[in-house]
């Protein structure tokens, strides 16, 4: 058993409102995901359910039972900082025994848990150093093994890929993963990197100033974003917004295009919106039947695919093409929208409107 | 001529690599430094020769006019006279000096053992109107002692603690808790938090992880902190003075001052009672002097 369950916590720190009413509900074995900028609370999230810190309001469950007033090592959680916060006076082998000695394990118990994990983590000959003779990610190695040689009832991550560089942050996260699918365990984890979330997560909470934005798996939150916010956060390159009212049967831009209304929606003519197209659902190489004039602003060749950047009006869309893509800035392009993967937001709110009709 | 070729000579080249303070040029420099620290060195160091020989020349020398820097007989007399009584049996001095590693030692326990939990209490936990107490704890500080030597000899009439060494205790704990807390919580400020989260996940309590994971950290600290609270304790001359009269309870400061005055004073006996006080502090800071420099530079060398 593994659940988590934080209601209501509500924290503030000065004026500064860090959790404003944070609720959520992690399932027994879910990798799961908190994803937010910084400065979102995040990190104040995971603290709270840890016990580190003491909230304003709200409860905290664990398996169930209220654990809201628990100390942090009653609450049999596991927890990985994202400056690792290896004991430096200690060597690797008492790092990753520390939790074990904690609980009174005898020498035998703790020299084979220990044993087992630093196989499992391929850092066995790191055990007589201490954490100032290692590198980042091996110190990273070691953090995950402090958490790992015991089986609480849930591992807390505080983004501990951040600190690592961009080959080993890929690595790590494939190898995260299969520690997850391999303990079954439940794993509440922190991090501001969409592609972290979407690619490793089984649920993502999208955290903005202290209050979750939308809860769901990475494909509905990347498909269906719940606001406006939401899907400027997730996905890369960013989705493109485009001011916009409904007219009859019709989409009316600001800057004066028109695209076929989309059937899903149910805006009533007049208000103000904003139409999200993401760089995926737009092209500059095909033809259809919805289609935008702009002309061509900028390219970014990623590699595997062309960023073109499109000007429409004022505004700029993202388009990905393919890399052999190519053109001159200034020259008169017509963008081929899919509205049935279009996104509308109510320009006031933010929020999507793109859920009723689908 | 001549002066015109000189000038040309010493001032083309340097003036146009070296700044303008240091225009004397290394030897001059450093012939007129090496003579200011001469002259600083003899005036700081030569009282401190000067009782270092008394208490080792024999009485006549050390009346002798003119003074005798080199060709005294060298005794031990009057270092013997510090511990024994002429009669046999312990000298009041030795008492005294027993006195003080008694007073000072023990008000240097208490206030490490008070403010170091103190100081991590403030540096890790939001205490209510946290700034003003440290100020508040600070400002006990600004006054100098002599100021409540009336108020305190009065309590502590009332309570019995006059002529007692708990009185002396108490005092100079009650002066260097603060102390210790200020210059600790810089230490504990310096230990991040984080090692307490990490310990307390991993089923510490608040206490073991303060104890099993920062304490250890707080060493160098710890020590450089405990060794002023003690030079404090150990000279402290006023309070000793106005609180304590009897030879049992009195520190070595108002003993030794109290040689000197009545009829005739024993010069040497005060030298060697002077150098014999003098030592314990320098043996101590000299014991401790790797982590006196660990705890000034702790700041810079952290992870």
């Amino acid at each position: 058993m593994g659940t988590v369950a934080a209601h209501g916590l509500r924290k503030s720190f000065g004026k500064v409102q860090a959790l404003d009413g944070v609720t959520l509900d992690v399932p027994d074995g879910s990798f799961f995901v908190v994803l937010g900028p910084s400065g979102a609370g995040k990190t104040t999230t995971l603290r709270a359910i840890a016990g580190l810190d003491k909230l304003d309001a709200g409860s905290v469950h664990l398996d169930g039972r209220d654990a809201t007033d628990d100390t942090p090592a009653a609450r049999d959680l596991a927890m990985v900082f994202q400056s690792y916060a290896l004991y430096p006076r200690h060597t690797v082998y008492e790092n990753i025994a520390s939790p074990l000695r904690a609980r009174r394990c005898s020498s035998g118990e703790i020299a084979t848990a220990v044993e087992q994990m630093s196989s499992l983590l391929h850092i066995e000959r790191l055990l007589q150093r201490r954490p100032a003779q290692l590198s980042g990610g091996e110190m990273q190695r070691v953090a995950l093994a402090r958490a790992l040689v015991r089986r609480p009832r849930a591992f807390l991550m505080d983004e501990p890929l951040t600190n690592l560089d961009l080959k080993l942050r890929v690595e790590m996260r494939t190898e995260l993963t299969r520690i997850h699918r391999s303990l079954g365990a439940t794993f509440v984890y922190v991090t501001n990197d969409q592609v972290e979330a979407l690619s490793m997560a089984d649920q993502v909470a999208v955290l903005k100033e202290g209050k979750v934005q939308q809860v769901g798996t990475p494909t509905e939150v990347y498909e269906r974003p719940a606001n406006q916010w939401v899907a400027g956060f997730v996905g890369s390159p960013p989705i493109s917004l485009l001011a916009c009212h409904t007219e009859g049967d019709r989409l009316v831009g600001a800057a004066g295009w028109t695209l076929p209304r989309p059937r899903w929606t149910t805006a009533e003519d007049g208000r103000e919106l904003l139409l999200g197209l993401r760089a995926e659902d737009l092209s500059v190489e095909q033809r259809g039947n919805a289609s935008l004039s702009g002309e061509l602003y900028g390219l970014e060749p990623l590699g595997d695919r062309t960023v073109v950047d499109v000007r429409v009006g004022t505004e700029i869309l993202k388009v990905k093409a393919r890399p052999t893509v190519t053109g001159t800035p200034g020259e008169r392009l017509l963008v081929t929208v899919d509205l049935d993967r279009a996104h509308l937001f109510d320009a006031g709110t933010g929020l999507s409107l793109s859920e009723a009709g689908r | 001529m001549a002066v015109s070729v000189d000038e040309a000579v010493s001032t083309g080249p340097t003036r146009d690599h070296t700044p303008p303070a240091r225009r004397l040029g290394g030897r001059g420099r450093s012939v007129l430094e090496v003579a200011l620290l001469t002259v600083l060195a003899v005036v700081m160091l030569f009282p401190v020769l000067w009782m270092i020989e008394t208490s080792i020349k024999e009485n006549r020398d050390v009346y002798a006019i003119p003074a005798k820097f080199f060709d005294f007989k060298i005794t031990l007399e009057h270092y013997k006279d510090v511990f024994v009584d002429p009669d046999g049996g312990r000298s009041a001095l030795s008492v005294a000096f027993l006195n003080s590693v008694v007073v000072a030692g023990v008000s240097t326990v208490l206030a490490t053992v008070l403010g170091v939990p103190a100081a991590w209490a403030y540096s890790r936990f939001a205490v209510k109107a946290k700034k003003d107490q440290l100020f508040f704890i600070l400002s006990t500080r600004f006054m100098p002692p002599v100021v409540v030597v009336v108020p305190i000899f009065l309590m502590y009439r009332q309570v019995g603690l006059i002529d007692n060494k708990l009185g002396l205790i108490l005092i100079y704990t009650a002066f260097n808790v603060p102390f210790t807390i200020w210059m600790m919580k810089g230490f504990v400020d310096e230990v991040p938090a984080e090692y307490e989260d990490a310990a307390m996940l991993d089923g510490y309590t608040r206490l073991q992880a303060f104890r099993l994971f920062t304490l250890p950290l707080l060493v160098p600290g710890i020590a450089a902190t405990a060794v002023f609270a003690l030079i404090f304790s150990w000279n402290e001359f006023v309070f000793a003075t106005f609180l304590t009269s009897s030879d049992d309870v009195r520190t070595a400061p108002p003993a030794i001052a109290g040689l000197i005055g009545g009829t005739t004073t024993d010069w040497g006996l005060v030298a060697a009672a002077s150098v014999v006080f003098a030592l314990p502090v320098l043996v101590f800071a000299y014991l401790v002097r790797k982590h006196l420099i660990a705890g000034v530079t702790l700041g810079a060398v952290r992870r």
